[in-house]
């Protein structure tokens, strides 16, 4: 287990490197830079411009930009947000936990949910339980996650009026209420983002759980169990299930990227303060440093969902914790 | 000696897949699977739809014929799927919107496979040292989400054309491709028929091209079919950004981008767009699970 934490963690620190280049590549080719905008539109005047480029150091040689990009980001440096005139730090600060509510409730709800709908289909294969549930999750499954937010929106929030359009607390309504007001009042607002999120999810894990339970089915295990004379209730829960959730974490695992940009367009979709927003916005502005930092939330956030996934395997199946 | 084939026939057995060649037999097992012919037909049709658009399509596309009289009409009889904020046709848009929906995810998706399918030959051929390295760039590649990078990309590149989405879609979605056909091409340059192939004199190149390659494609094409519903969606949500497919072109993204604002009046601006992509999808991935289960040789229980 130690073995397996320090390689993930060897892996991250490369994958995050990697990242970094990557994005800071893709700045600096990019046309324009952060003050472009403010000149073309008269806001600011060419000299300020040069002022203002010299202050942040863009007009250095690009390599020098590079290295000094890399050792502030070794120590933790994150920069300056223009966009939002505060610390970049103190905008992830208010984004990620947001992003964590939002994906944590769903990937919980939707592993529940997922699992036990792939253990009802199947368990009675091809019955009409099987057929018409996963007609109804391929939907699901092939839905444009921001299409099915914005039916949401228009089910839920404007033709029955019940759950708020958008944003994560009342602007008007959450200063004055209690604790537990506040908490009902994000709670409410949670409501539509999770479950937009949760239906996808969940068709995407169902749509596996099934497959990997009738894999598990057919291998010899199974039929051991089945021999020594157990129901076929007892087989599933304590045999198949337990042989097949392995393969349904680690889906969820190499999932993450996927998930992060499903919660990206639902974010955005709701205007929910997370991560997605907070990247969205910061491209359409040429935040460069709130750029930089985001994509690399990213990155650590796949990468520690993957050790995550790994680790949770690990512990599922003992075989693979003597490796 | 030869035995008759009515031999076979008295006690119920035919001689069928075996010798038809794996090729035939699959597409023998996909036209007897009638969700697969059906998924089939439906893209057909848009894809007709979406070539003969100015035959099929009632109204031209960005016509304008009366912003205050015309604009965000509900569905009716003249325009089935109502008309947007600027009085245009939401049924002509979308029939148009295939087009480029299709066209782009079709394209991308090509671009894609034949990357993927050229790294990973190469890797899994090739082997030792080079593949370990061209391994671990494919395991940084995939840790970022696909999104981030076409964020980056699309949003400060600003205004991208259609080519440039296309080159941008595909050369993000091959990495999971090349992994796929990197262990194919590794299992099989090991079997029997390459070391002959080899043995016999055949160049690296030649063996890799005829022997090793065709054996490779059909987790290519199951993954293809599979990736396109995949492409058509994301390219929608680029465009939903407003940093996808840039007027006067409009995919069903950018219809679905029109109507978003207008969800509690006018809903049947992003309904119906995004209604066709919903059928596209579906039919996309019931044809690749047919085609996975059709190229599947273990699956022995059908005929």
């Amino acid at each position: 287990m130690r073995r397996l934490l320090a390689a993930r963690a060897a892996q991250a620190v490369v994958v995050v490197a990697i990242v970094a280049t990557i994005v800071f590549a893709l700045t600096h080719l990019a046309p324009g830079d952060p003050f472009a905008t403010a000149v073309g539109t008269g806001e600011l005047h060419p000299a300020q411009r040069e002022a203002l480029r010299a202050q942040y150091g863009f007009d250095r040689p690009i390599a020098e930009q590079y290295v000094m990009y890399l050792r502030n980001l070794a120590r933790g440096e994150l920069g300056w947000s223009f966009s939002r005139s505060r610390p970049v730090a103190a905008a992830l600060a208010t984004a990620v936990p947001n992003t964590l509510l939002l994906m944590g409730t769903a990937l919980l709800l939707s592993l529940a949910l997922g699992i036990a709908a792939g253990l009802l289909q199947a368990g009675r294969r091809d019955s009409a339980v099987d057929r018409g549930s996963s007609a109804i999750l391929l939907v699901f499954y092939s839905m444009p996650d921001f299409w099915l937010a914005l039916m949401m929106m228009l089910a839920f929030a404007y033709a029955l009026p019940i759950f708020p359009v958008s944003g994560m607390i009342d602007p008007v309504m959450h200063e004055y209420l209690g604790t537990w007001g506040r908490i009902a009042d994000r709670a409410r607002h949670l409501v539509l983002p999770a479950t937009t999120l949760t239906l996808l999810i969940t068709a995407a894990i169902a749509r596996h759980q099934r497959a990997a339970l009738l894999d598990a089915a057919r291998a010899d295990f199974t039929r051991t169990a089945r021999a020594k004379g157990l129901s076929g209730r007892a087989v599933l829960l304590h045999h198949t299930l337990r042989n097949s959730i392995g393969t349904t974490i680690t889906l969820v695992g190499l999932m993450f990227p996927a998930l992060l940009g499903g919660a990206v367009l639902v974010e955005t979709v709701f205007s929910w303060p997370g991560m997605g927003q907070l990247a969205t916005s910061a491209i359409m502005t040429r935040d460069y440093s709130l750029v930089t930092a985001a994509a690399i939330i990213g990155a650590v956030m796949t990468v520690l969902g993957n050790a995550l996934a790994d680790v949770l395997t690990a512990i599922a199946d003992p075989r693979l914790r003597e490796r | 000696m030869s035995i008759p084939l009515s031999e076979f026939d008295a006690v119920g057995i035919r001689p069928r897949a075996a010798d038809a060649g794996p090729w035939r037999a699959a597409i023998r097992r996909l036209r007897r699977n009638r969700v697969a012919t059906i998924a089939l037909g439906v893209l057909l049709v848009l894809v007709l739809a979406a070539v003969f658009a100015p035959v099929v399509a009632p109204y031209a596309p960005n016509a304008q014929p009366d912003i205050v009289g015309l604009a965000r009409v509900a569905p009716s009889w003249s325009h089935p799927f109502g008309t947007d904020v600027f009085s245009r046709d939401v049924l002509s848009r979308v029939i148009y919107g295939a087009r480029i929906s299709l066209g782009v995810a079709t394209l991308a998706i090509l671009l894609a496979m034949s990357a993927g399918t050229a790294w990973g030959a190469v890797a899994g051929y090739v082997g030792g040292a080079t593949d370990a390295v061209m391994m671990r760039i494919i395991d940084a590649l995939l840790a970022i989400p696909r999104i981030l990078i076409l964020l980056l990309v699309l949003g400060l590149w600003g205004n991208i054309s259609l080519p440039m989405l296309v080159l941008v879609l595909g050369l993000t979605g091959w990495f999971g491709t090349s992994r796929l056909v990197r262990e194919r091409v590794r299992a099989l340059s090991k079997q029997d028929f390459t070391l002959a192939a080899r043995a016999m004199g055949a160049r690296d190149l030649r063996v890799l091209w005829r022997h090793v390659l065709p054996n490779a494609l059909s987790p290519v094409i199951v993954a293809a079919t599979l990736g396109i519903g995949n492409v058509i969606v994301l390219e929608a949500a680029l465009s939903y950004l407003g940093i996808g497919v840039r007027p006067p072109h409009a995919s069903w993204g950018s219809i679905i981008e029109d109507g978003a604002d207008q969800i509690g009046s006018a809903w049947w601006i992003a309904l119906f767009p995004g209604l066709a992509m919903l059928v596209t999808v579906i039919a996309f991935n019931l044809l690749g699970d047919a085609l996975r289960d059709a190229l599947d040789p273990r699956d022995e229980r059908r005929p």
